[in-house]
């Protein structure tokens, strides 16, 4: 049959792929930040005949969410109280944290950060006269005692370009080479077939190469960030790459971790950052380092008037801190937009012209001062050009320059992660300390410690950055601190349990279900004369796009102003589990689309716990990420607690509970 | 604003060990055509703008045009990077353009310190390597 219809991509998926097996003793999947401080840390505890493998879905060099650099490290404690650091983030995430993880990273995550300066990220400090200077200028490094420049209380500026990629060089280093694979991606845990609740290995494909990967270890580590694409965009054409997290995670970390039983946390939780429009451009450093304010459409600075004031007062203790939690700062600007008061713009041309106008009244000279714009004007376009160049691509189609005019702000579509401002995630025993609460339960699912730090409530199954849940405000410094942490944690766990793994089914049979896509492509395709349109297959393209439209639609997305309820939310689940019967018939004719089937199976589970935890939390935790009209506040009495949520690997079956929240740094004062 | 190609300028690095933006790619976007022995961006709506293969490019064929769902034609944003540092450059829409130039590594490329050989104490205490001291609550 001679049909126009042919597969799109450059490498054509075949129907019987090579299997590859392989046995390891320690198994890193992914390859950002934390992954990148396993592979660094994991040989100097490990005994030489230990066999340590990392496989990355991409190429190290640029590969997470810090690919395109960064311009700030949003976690660097140094002169701090390392309980302000908790103090923080459990007001931030109104109330609902881990505080022993958190303390956990905060006692970590400096040396990291000293050790990306001694490897040749430059980090911006204060000369004596206390100027800004770039860091490649002479000074003393963060480790001889040079001051960094502080934007707020825990972050400091770089120039963070190739941030990802010196952190890359030494991890890659440190394992070598033959201990790398790249552009392999694991889609599924394995479970041991004689231990109960022990992790056993892990399978994947290569997107290079018909081939898929039976990786057999006694210990693992997911650690693939958050989850990008799972609520409708507001740009949905070519612009729905631009994401404000990287476009590429999808949600694999929960979603591998959840399948073979891995009780999850706070799977409500997300994060809806605002940022400048469409661009997603970063803000941070235009509220913390600039200064600037945020004006409604009627040109008044609302989050500083009363009647914001007011607002914040039904959300104590967490409204009352100088530093807004970053929902409360939403639920402001939602406020306005709903009332019709938009656009929200971000005075960038005020910010910038009032440093001027300082230095011209403390009396500097004319050349001083062009002198002073000029590096102005480059920090403000470094902040863009280091992790966001699209919005200095925006800015350039729009003829907007930010010291000229400002810049309108809108909260984009939601996210899951345990990173950055969010803190959905894995439930992770703490550190093995006798300040982490001691809880009685028999179920792991309720304690804070079972002997493992960082370990899921699977035997010999870790995570890191993203993946641990209830400790958010980690960013890229205190993800490598995490992944060092679980480094040191599994060599301990080989050197402690005794068993071979062995797994559960063949290997032929995991690569029947990993090219299950390719398969039904091979067996359908001829059914019609449009590749992309077939009764009997769907395209992963497509299902991605049903999938965004039901989450945003009645899982509180940007369609509703993030408003969902019991009722909404009820069919938004009933919509996900003929998702996910129909993922089932996702077709791939080449491996760049086999890869965007297993990515889709990931987002929808994941979404899923969302949906699931939101249903299950009967209030409003954070007010500005989403709302739910039938339960409209924020109610500590009932629910200041965790939701965790385990699937049964047996019966198929989800149990969400709640677990007690156990404070450990003082709550008088509260900040 | 996805990457595009300039066909005159990619020779599909047939000198190379590896097609550098296919190497590259944290989205999996850039593809080699052996038959032309071209790379083009195969899923242009997945493209992040992260400009990895932008700055890889051993013949500076890679560029970005805007997003054509929000961003006016016209403007462009291209760099070149050294090893040390990278050079922008940013074109408007009305032909205005700023150049910025900005450190990027304070070390040669390669020389990271690994600490290979290095060991670290006791297994079973919560210290990792070069830590001295650990605060309790």
């Amino acid at each position: 049959m001679a049909l126009p219809n042919k597969p799109k991509g450059e490498l054509l998926a075949v129907v019987d792929p090579e299997i590859v097996e392989m046995d390891v003793d320690a198994l890193i999947i992914g390859g950002g930040m934390a992954a990148c401080g396993t592979a660094f840390e994991i040989k100097k505890w490990a005994p030489e005949d230990l066999k340590i493998l990392l496989v990355d879905k991409a190429s190290l060099e640029r590969s997470g969410a810090v690919a395109q650099g960064l311009s700030a490290i949003n976690t660097y404690v140094g002169e701090n109280p390392i309980k302000d650091y908790v103090k923080m983030v459990r007001n931030d995430l109104m109330g609902v944290i881990r505080e022993d993880l958190v303390y956990d990273c905060g006692r970590h995550v400096d040396e990291s950060v000293k050790l990306f300066e001694e490897w040749g990220l430059p980090v911006w400090k204060k000369d004596a006269d206390g100027e800004n200077i770039d860091g490649a200028k002479p000074a003393q490094t963060l480790r001889e005692g040079g001051t960094p420049v502080r934007t707020g209380k825990w972050q400091i500026m770089i120039n963070g370009e190739s941030y990802k990629c010196i952190v890359a060089e030494p991890a890659a280093t440190a394992l070598g080479a033959d201990n790398i694979l790249e552009r392999v991606f694991i889609v599924k845990m394995l479970l041991d077939k004689n231990k109960p609740n022990q992790i056993a290995g892990a399978a994947g494909f290569s997107v290079r190469e018909n081939k898929v990967y039976v990786i057999k270890c006694k210990t693992a580590v997911v650690a693939c960030g958050g989850a990008v694409n799972i609520f409708r965009p507001r740009s949905t054409g070519e612009g729905k790459g631009r994401a404000w997290y990287p476009v590429w995670n999808a949600g694999s970390t929960y979603t591998l971790a959840a399948q073979v039983g891995a009780t999850l946390t706070m799977m409500e939780n997300r994060f809806t950052p605002s940022r400048f429009k469409d661009g997603y451009g970063p803000v941070g450093a235009w509220f913390l380092l600039f200064k600037a304010k945020v004006s409604n459409g009627l040109g008044e600075f609302y989050a500083g008037g009363d009647a914001a004031q007011e607002e914040l007062n039904k959300f104590m203790p967490y409204g009352a801190s100088p530093v807004t939690p970053t929902c409360l700062r939403n639920h402001l600007m939602l406020n306005e937009l709903k009332a019709g008061r938009g656009p929200i713009y971000m005075a960038t041309d005020v910010a910038l012209n009032a440093f001027l106008e300082d230095r011209k009244a403390a009396g500097m000279d004319e050349k001083s001062l062009k002198k002073f714009w000029k590096h102005l004007e480059s920090e403000a376009w470094e902040d863009f050009l280091d992790m966001s160049v699209g919005q200095a691509g925006l800015w350039a189609g729009m003829n907007v320059e930010p010291e000229k005019i400002g810049s309108e702000i809108m909260p984009t579509e939601p996210y899951m992660l345990g990173s950055h401002s969010g803190c959905c995630g894995i439930w992770c025993s703490g550190p093995d300390e006798d300040w982490v609460p001691d809880i009685a339960n028999d179920s792991r699912a309720h304690k804070y410690k079972w002997g493992y730090n960082r370990m899921t409530t699977v035997d010999g199954l870790f995570t890191a950055g993203d993946g641990v849940g209830a400790s958010g405000h980690k960013f890229s410094s205190g993800s490598h601190a995490e992944g060092r942490i679980v480094a040191k944690q599994m060599v301990k766990y080989c050197r402690d349990v005794d068993f071979t793994p062995e797994l559960q089914q063949t290997a032929q049979e995991i690569a029947d279900e990993i090219y299950a896509p390719v398969r039904r492509y091979h067996e359908f395709v001829g059914a019609s004369t449009a590749e992309d349109v077939n009764p009997n297959y769907c395209k992963p393209a497509g299902l991605m796009m049903r999938l965004m439209k039901a989450t945003d639609e009645y899982g509180g997305g940007v369609a509703t102003y993030y408003m969902t309820s019991g009722k909404l939310l009820q069919i938004c689940m009933d919509l996900l589990e003929m998702l996910r019967e129909d993922s089932e018939k996702m077709a791939a004719g080449d491996l760049h689309e086999l890869l965007r089937c297993w990515e889709n199976y990931h987002r929808i589970w994941c979404v899923e716990s969302h949906i699931r935890h939101i249903l299950f939390r009967e209030e409003s935790r954070y007010p500005g990420f989403y709302y739910r009209s039938d339960f409209p506040t924020c109610d500590d009495d009932n629910w200041k607690c965790f939701v965790n949520s385990t699937f049964d690997v047996e019966s198929k079956e989800w149990k969400c509970e709640k677990v007690e929240m156990v404070n450990i740094i003082e709550t008088e004062p509260w900040l | 604003m996805p990457s595009y190609v300039d066909p005159e300028k990619c020779d599909g690095c047939k000198g190379g060990d590896k097609t550098a933006c296919m190497y590259i790619c944290p989205n999996d976007l850039m593809v080699l055509n052996v038959e032309t022995m071209k790379a083009y961006n195969q899923e242009p709506d997945a493209c992040w703008e992260c400009y990895s293969c932008v700055k890889i490019c051993p013949q500076g064929s890679v560029f970005v045009r805007g997003y054509d769902d929000f961003v006016p034609m016209g403007g462009q944003v291209h760099p070149m990077r050294s090893s040390d540092s990278i050079m922008w450059t940013v074109k408007f829409r009305n032909g205005n353009m700023k150049r910025f130039k900005f450190p990027i590594r304070t070390t040669a490329e390669g020389a990271a310190n690994a600490y290979v050989g290095e060991k670290g104490g006791n297994l079973d205490d919560e210290f990792l390597l070069l830590e001295s001291e650990l605060p309790t609550p």
